[in-house]
């Protein structure tokens, strides 16, 4: 295998605040590797958006940060230290089609899951949690379904009753894989309101994102993979023709829309 | 084939529990049943139903091993404690073989169950075959152990399952929102640092517990039944967490109970397949008549849905063809006139069979009235339901073209919920522009026979 | 040890089992539903007892039907369980074979009295039996070779299972990879499905009498498995299975000869040592397979985090 000769594997200054520094990760399954040299560090109060085409590996740098797949070399740092050690301040929203939604809880109850760790071992869940939880669901817009079964809930609304999850933890750090898929333009528009708000907190959110037309008007900062890391950057910077023809090859549909979406960011 | 019913005196003396046999066998089963709908109930969340099914065949060498480990070791090989032992450790290096396997390989989990169960059991039938001619090894009636021996249950038997059955009800509630959340969503747990593998085996040693206890009382295989029939009876009934918990430990309790009380009735039935039959037939009622998943409320419900989508189809259609002759635009009101059969039969895909029973169910209805089985009106209630119908169509489907980008999630209402489901903003924006459309031509000019307008 | 012709009978007879049960069980193993094996060699209990009693008569052609028939049921009736109350399918073929095992242990034993009919014969057979049940005689230069019943049924078994696999190759291949994609090209997945489950359940009642009826469940998903991990295409695994089943056959008779001798035991059980000997190929496998072996997995990850290091 040879090696990629590009701005990626340059020596990163890893700084000890960073909220996520990714130092010389790689994944690999069976012989071989899925995401190679993967060596980044994530500003603090950002809204980063993971681009890259299907079989890039986004999932899975999400997954090999959270520890959910096993590493093939590297380490992960959350602010500063071990991200095992962090866990408390690192939220996850996974893919939606990862639970079965028949399962019999509410919405309520899936929400209340985002502080299990903060209630502790076998400790009861008390009113003062659910409180919480209830919180977290106004506020991404769904208080009223709160006591619905899962099942009833439509794609949108269940992509919300993750995010309130993720909201109630409180981190500081958020991983959220793909939470644009498949919802309406509203639950769209109010994920994004949302995000922003986190970041106006000083909270930092990674995005595994597939809408390229989007993503200059979302992300401030995104990381163009293709397996390995073909730029990273403020969006500005970063999110140019060459780069995104570097990480898509000669896909020209996709240039095209993204084109298309740069000329609107233009004017 | 000779059956003597019971008399009543029997019936009575089983049911109060009179004699000293019967009482231990049905307090036996009604806790087994209680501890495994419990456990059951995780298994089946986890989508684990089957682990029971290895774990218990996994039990089988453990049994072999320990009685031949007990009687070389000069001790009695029947000690049922050492014998049960023995199955915990094979039945849960079993369980966590099918883990390791499914883990670092490409085989799936339930090629796993199938390797180590079949394996295990073929291993247990060599051990066993080993220890046959040992002496004791009738007496220490080490063949009950796959068919159970439910009857010839003594007091230490009892108190072992209420042990047992006591711990596992202590631990489901302990662990009860650690167990709830691996079910559910276990690479977030995992993500929030929660030791998921261990969690799996405490789940699964739970399980285990019930299941090496249970083998003696109905045996390796039933008590699969006993693992995974009442909690998947248990579902049919509820969409809340806590409720199927306590229900399905209430089915496996009673199923307990009746089976072994059944059992102890009439002569040459094995208790545990009884009592497998009863958890199988509240089962199957569940499955028909449950109040939260069942088939009967399912089906009603997909039958209310297509008669009203039919009925909401009859009225529109009835509405467009009166507007397609008298109006101009969508703002107008068409005269309520009288429409012909054959009309409405072209307007859209019905046979005239469909359109027959859409017609009389509609007049059941007070929606339309019918003459002469040749034209039909709509009534008063009928022509106020029609214009709304038709209305809130015309909304949504506006709100589809203008409004493109949203996606489908919001527009599989049925027509009356446009309100419900948009912005009182929206409903205004997308009526001001339906009132500024005007209407296509009609293809068919309308019957105007009968009519009082 | 001394090897008697009856022993050459007894492996040819399990290694007919094996690979007759191998061909359906790559199929079973790679559609995910090992446990259907499982689930339908439980079943057929009350479909032998049924049969039984109405014949009277362990060899009769008609028990064979009968519980082939309830062994297909089972599918059948965990497919509606799982389609219309929306349960797990693994759940409701728990639900179901535990049922039907139930009903046939209350025939068995309501029954006790008119019949011999033991279930643990059903459960794990009587291989070392089998050779002297001899069913015909044949004439071979001069030779006379006498079958064993179970040899001829076994056999025909296993004829009947490759013709299907070779004339149905790419439709079961389709089917298991891909229903959907099965049905749009106009092939009925759903008859496909039910051909298999035929096959696994003829296979397994012509092998209970032999191995017995939870034994072949080794038969049918361990050889499929090992094979699993040692190649990537469906033929290599339906012959390395067929291959692999028939080499445990072998083996574990020879274990079960030898083995109790060594440990100062009497006997051993044959068809338990077979599937044992299953096991101890599935895990050879599993550790040192070339390409998917646990072994060799870590030697690679570790090459590559040694190279990673080395760049």
């Amino acid at each position: 295998m040879d090696t990629p000769d590009n701005s990626s594997s340059k020596a990163w200054d890893h700084s000890p605040s960073a909220p996520l520094s990714i130092h010389d990760l790689t994944v690999a399954y069976h012989r071989k590797p899925v995401i190679w040299d993967i060596d980044l560090d994530i500003p603090e109060g950002k809204l980063v958006g993971i681009i890259g085409p299907n079989g890039a590996g986004k999932s899975t740098l999400l997954k090999a940060c959270l520890d959910l797949i096993p590493k093939a070399s590297g380490t992960v740092q959350v602010y500063g230290k071990d991200y095992r050690k962090q866990r408390a301040k690192v939220g996850y929203v996974p893919q939606r089609e990862s639970v079965d939604w028949d399962f019999p809880v509410s919405a309520l109850d899936v929400v209340t899951m985002g502080i299990y760790r903060q209630v502790g071992w076998c400790r009861p869940i008390l009113g003062r949690h659910k409180a919480v939880a209830r919180k977290a669901l106004e506020h991404v817009g769904i208080g009223h379904l709160a006591d619905r079964q899962i099942s009833q809930l439509s794609g949108g609304q269940q992509q919300r009753v993750f995010l309130a999850r993720a909201l109630a933890q409180d981190a500081q750090l958020y991983f959220m894989d793909e939470p644009f898929a498949a919802v309406d333009a509203a639950t769209e528009r109010a994920i994004i309101t949302l995000l922003k708000e986190l970041k106006s907190q000083g909270k930092t959110v990674l995005v595994v994102h597939h809408d390229l037309a989007t993503v200059a008007q979302y992300f401030d900062w995104v990381i163009l993979l293709n397996m390995r890391v073909v730029a990273a950057g403020p969006t500005g910077e970063v999110f140019t023709q060459e780069n995104l023809k570097n990480t898509y090859g000669g896909k020209l549909t996709l240039l095209a829309e993204a084109g298309h979406a740069l000329s609107q960011l233009k004017s | 084939m000779a059956f003597e019913w019971p008399g009543l005196d029997a019936v009575w003396r089983v049911a109060t529990l009179q004699d000293y046999n019967t009482r231990l066998v049905v307090l036996s089963t009604f806790i087994l049943g209680l501890a495994s709908g419990l456990i059951g109930s995780f298994l089946l969340l986890r989508k684990r139903s089957l682990m029971g099914d290895a774990l218990s065949h996994a039990c089988l060498p453990g049994i072999g091993i320990a009685f031949i480990v007990m009687s070389l070791a000069g001790g009695e090989g029947k000690s049922l404690l050492g014998l049960l032992i023995g199955a915990s450790v094979t039945g849960v290096a079993g369980v966590g073989l099918v883990l390791a396997v499914r883990n670092t390989s490409r085989i799936k989990d339930d090629t796993a169950m199938g390797i180590v169960l079949s394996v295990f059991f073929g291993g247990g039938v060599v051990v066993l075959s080993l220890a046959q001619p040992m002496p004791g090894a009738q007496a220490a009636g080490l063949e009950s152990f796959i068919y159970g021996k439910t009857a010839s249950m003594i007091w230490n038997d009892f108190l072992l399952i209420s042990g047992v059955a006591a711990a596992v009800l202590v631990a489901s509630l302990l662990f009860m929102k650690e167990f709830t959340l691996l079910a559910f969503d276990d690479s977030y747990a995992q993500s929030q640092g929660w030791p998921i593998h261990a969690l799996d085996v405490l789940m699964l040693s739970l399980v285990a517990a019930v299941t090496v206890v249970g083998l003696q009382a109905v045996g390796l295989i039933l008590i699969i039944a006993f693992l995974i029939t009442p909690a998947a009876a248990a579902r049919f009934w509820t969409n809340n967490l806590r409720r199927m918990l306590v229900l399905a430990a209430v089915i496996g309790g009673v199923s307990g109970w009746l089976g072994a009380a059944v059992s102890a009735l009439l002569p040459r039935l094995p208790a545990g397949a009884v009592i497998v039959l009863v958890a199988a037939f509240i089962f199957t009622l569940s499955m028909f008549f449950g109040s939260a998943r069942g088939v009967l409320k399912r089906s009603l419900a997909q039958r209310n849905l297509k008669r009203k989508v039919g009925r909401q189809h009859l009225l529109r259609a009835v509405f467009e063809l009166q507007e397609a002759s008298f109006c101009n635009t969508v703002r107008e009101t068409p005269p309520n006139v009288s429409v012909a059969f054959d009309m409405l039969l072209n307007k859209r895909s019905w046979s005239p069979q469909q359109l027959r029973k859409l017609i009389r169910r509609a007049a059941r209805e007070d929606h339309i009235e019918v003459f002469d089985g040749k034209t039909l009106r709509l009534s008063e209630s009928g022509f106020g339901e029609a214009a709304r119908t038709t209305r809130n169509h015309r909304l949504w489907e506006l709100f589809l073209i203008t409004h493109a980008d949203i996606a489908a999630s919001h527009v599989d209402r049925d027509a009356d919920s446009v309100e419900h489901v948009l912005s009182a903003d929206m409903v205004r924006e997308l009526e001001e522009k339906l009132d500024t459309r005007h209407l296509p031509a009609s293809p068919h000019p309308i019957a105007t026979k009968g009519a009082k307008a | 040890m001394t090897w008697y012709a009856i022993d050459t009978w007894i492996v040819v007879i399990g290694a007919l089992c094996a690979m007759a049960a191998a061909l359906p069980g790559c199929f079973l193993v790679l559609r995910k539903m090992s446990m259907m094996g499982d689930a339908i060699s439980h079943a057929v209990l009350p479909g032998l007892a049924i049969a039984f009693l109405v014949t009277g008569s362990r060899a009769s052609f008609s028990m064979f039907i009968g519980a082939a028939i309830v062994g297909v049921l089972t599918a059948v009736f965990t497919q509606w369980i799982s389609n219309w109350g929306k349960v797990d399918s693994g759940a409701s073929m728990g639900i179901v074979f535990t049922t039907l095992f139930a009903v046939g242990l209350l025939l068995i034993v309501q029954a006790a009295d008119h019949v011999d009919l033991d279930p643990g014969c059903v459960l794990y057979g009587a291989i070392e039996l089998a050779p002297w049940d001899i069913a015909t005689t044949w004439t071979l230069g001069g030779v006379q070779l006498e079958i064993p019943r179970a040899a001829l049924v076994l056999g025909s078994v296993f004829l009947f299972n490759l013709l299907i696999v070779i004339f149905f190759f790419k439709e079961l291949k389709i089917a298991a990879f891909d229903p959907d994609l099965a049905t749009t090209q106009g092939i009925n997945a759903n008859l496909m499905h039910y051909l298999l489950m035929t096959q696994v359940a003829v296979t397994t009642v012509a092998s209970f009498e032999a191995v017995g009826s939870i034994i072949v469940i080794a038969m049918l998903i361990v050889p499929a498995a090992t094979a699993h991990l040692l190649t990537d295409r469906l033929g290599v695994m339906l012959i390395l299975a067929a291959g692999l089943g028939a080499m445990a056959a072998g083996a574990g008779h020879l274990m079960a000869l030898l083995l109790p001798g060594w440990l100062g035991f009497e006997s051993a059980t044959t068809s338990g040592m077979m599937a044992v000997a299953t096991g101890v190929f599935f895990l050879l496998a599993w550790m040192l397979a070339p390409r998917y072996g646990l072994l060799t997995k870590t030697l690679t990850t570790k090459r590559i985090r040694h190279s990673r290091e080395l760049s």
